[in-house]
């Protein structure tokens, strides 16, 4: 049984805006889409299902609003969804005790999901989330590959100077990287077929999770603006720039 | 305050030099805060890299060994450190936002339950309560973050601080014990991109090549062009994902953040998650065909041409300044 998280994200092809007063990002007319990264978690499931067999339940962990993106992943082939229902100011240990207490209570056997969400940037909840469980770990996988007997997985990581193998044993949490594949998109098929597909909602508070964030956002505010847009006519105009106008050469 | 740990990056005893960054972050912390600032170098065989550390302006440096550290893991990693901390009471700990950083800190969080901010660039107070700034949405926006619990961990973006000085007067490298958890996973093997040019988070120059440079072969071109300016190449996930290029020179959002004082954009259009890993480079050169690439909004010199014909002619413009 695979457990795939997934969180919902501002359509990453879009700058976003910070409202005037700094406290959130404008989030109207903006699409919501799942985190790629998540969509190749999913895909890297149903790839798995398609050769050892097994089941793919995705777990979100937000708003009702989330079950857009759910049924995304359901559409992409995924077999059940659990929406934890949330607010939106959870922080990454909150959200990786109640991700816990629902992959204890699907005795889930692998977690894949991704690297990073592209809101937040975070990159923590995957990592968090093995260690609450006592689970090893392996982030920003760019192949997964189970033994023979299914009890464990080489997984080769994307990492600074190049590419990284590692055992480990199963259960355990994978984090995916962009290079582990190409996901899949929804068919037509797939799309009716999802709106049929279990999807049990939870409130957190039965989970008994403490969800007090410990890490808050307090407010938001633009990065200093580039004064870009300079030009130079040709090749010679753009080395003597350098020189002599920037002295970078 | 609590003293402020600082957990060293090595790549098995070459010590790397985005830890001076951290150093300097942890500094800005210690005069907010109070307390004094220690290093941990976890590994086998590594006093060469304690020794290093030791000139950096740090109090003291602890020094982790065993065979079981002789390679990086992230489970025993965070074991360790969060062994360090419970016995020594640190209320911080710093590490490079890095893929080091990145893997084996949030595990601290989970170990500890304590409250980590990812890749933050400032630090700062209102009042007496610790402000943390950090890039959200691809650099689009600074989140002021604040954090509750204790210990406070943070992964640093290098880019963001100075480099502590090296070579500076020793502080004492003292032992310490650690216990040995892999706790299931354990290290296989490890496929380096070699490289005579310079790291790419460390250059001066950083010359990347996008999708427009359209083949492998043409790669050389690129590679010309970067030995002549001692450069460091750096790629768009595009290159990346084609196979022309390997991963870990990948720019942008989800690869490496750089800032170096001249960074040249080759047939690259400039998708947000490329401009948040570059977008705070110095001086920024962009070669492509389309005038109406997003790369040209942030370049500082933007020249609308054919990249197969500007950088052979650079080459040769180059070639003429280091002859005169
Ligand atoms: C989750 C996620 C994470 C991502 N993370 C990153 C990241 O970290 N880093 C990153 O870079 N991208 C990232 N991307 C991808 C990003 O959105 C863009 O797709 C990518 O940056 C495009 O690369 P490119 O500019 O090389 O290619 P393109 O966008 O295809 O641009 C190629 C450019 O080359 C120019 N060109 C073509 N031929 C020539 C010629 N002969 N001479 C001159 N110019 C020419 C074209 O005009 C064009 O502007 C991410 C995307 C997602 C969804
Ligand atoms: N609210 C959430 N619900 C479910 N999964 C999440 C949630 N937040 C983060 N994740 C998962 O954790 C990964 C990393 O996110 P982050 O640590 O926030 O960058 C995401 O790709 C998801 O797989």
């Amino acid at each position: 049984k695979i457990l795939v998280p997934i969180k919902p994200v501002p359509n990453p092809d879009e700058k976003v805006k910070i409202k005037g007063d700094g406290s959130g990002i404008v989030l109207e007319n903006i699409k919501m889409v799942v985190n790629p990264f998540c969509e190749i978690a999913v895909e890297e499931a149903l790839r798995i299902r398609e050769k050892l067999t097994g089941e793919v339940v995705v777990v979100t962990v937000g708003p009702k609003e989330s079950e857009q993106q759910v049924r995304t992943a359901l559409a992409m082939g995924a077999d059940r969804a659990v929406l934890v229902e949330a607010g939106t100011d959870l922080d990454s240990l909150a959200v990786a005790k109640v991700l816990a207490k629902v992959v204890a209570d699907e005795k889930a056997e692998i977690v894949l999901m991704g690297k990073q969400s592209v809101d937040d940037d975070n990159n923590q909840v995957g990592q968090i989330l093995a260690a609450v469980l006592g689970w090893p770990q392996a982030a920003f996988a760019s192949k997964i590959e189970f033994a023979a007997d299914n009890r464990k997985a080489n997984v080769t990581r994307e990492v600074d100077g190049g590419l990284e193998t590692i055992e480990v044993a199963l259960p355990a949490v994978v984090t995916v990287d962009l290079r582990l594949n190409e996901p899949r998109y929804a068919s037509l098929p797939g799309i009716m077929k999802a709106k049929k597909k279990e999807m049990k909602v939870v409130p957190v508070a039965s989970l008994g999770v403490d969800t007090t964030p410990r890490v808050k956002v307090l407010s938001y505010s633009a990065p200093p603006l580039r004064a870009g847009g300079g030009r130079v006519a040709d090749v010679a105009e753009l080395v003597s720039k350098l020189k002599n106008e920037a002295k970078v050469l | 305050m609590a003293d402020i740990l600082v957990v060293v990056e090595h790549q098995e005893g070459a010590f790397r030099k985005n830890t001076l960054s951290v150093v300097s972050a942890a500094k800005v912390l210690a005069g907010l805060s109070g307390g004094e600032v220690d290093a941990l170098v976890l590994g086998n065989g590594v006093a060469a890299v304690a020794d290093v550390v030791a000139g950096t302006g740090v109090r003291k440096v602890l020094l982790g060994e065993g065979s079981a550290f002789a390679k990086y893991l992230a489970v025993t990693y965070a074991f360790a450190v969060a062994e360090v901390v419970k016995a020594k009471g640190y209320g911080a700990v710093f590490a490079p936002a890095s893929t080091f950083g990145k893997d084996f800190m949030p595990r601290v969080s989970g170990l500890l339950d304590a409250p980590l901010a990812s890749d933050i660039v400032g630090l700062t107070k209102d009042g007496d309560a610790l402000r943390v700034k950090r890039p959200m949405y691809a650099g689009n926006a600074i989140g002021t973050v604040e954090l509750a619990g204790s210990p406070l961990l943070f992964t640093v973006r290098q880019t963001a601080f100075d480099a502590a000085a090296m070579g500076g007067a020793k502080a004492p490298v003292e032992k310490v014990a650690v216990t040995a958890e892999a706790g299931g996973t354990a290290f296989v093997s490890r496929q380096e991109t070699k490289s005579e040019r310079p790291e790419l988070t460390e250059a001066r120059v950083i010359v990347s090549a996008g999708r427009g440079i359209k083949a492998q072969e043409n790669l050389k071109m690129v590679e010309e062009l970067a030995d002549l300016l001692n450069a460091a190449i750096g790629a768009s996930r595009a290159s990346v994902d084609a196979g022309w290029a390997p991963n870990d020179w990948q720019v942008g959002q989800t690869g490496k953040i750089v800032a170096p004082e001249l960074y040249i954009a080759l047939g690259i259009s400039g998708a947000i998650q490329h401009l948040a890993g570059m977008k705070d480079s110095k001086v920024i050169v962009a070669i492509n065909k389309d005038e109406e690439a997003p790369i040209f909004q942030v370049a500082d010199y933007g020249l609308v041409a054919d990249l197969f014909k500007a950088v052979p002619e650079m080459i040769a413009e180059l070639k003429k300044l280091k002859s005169a």
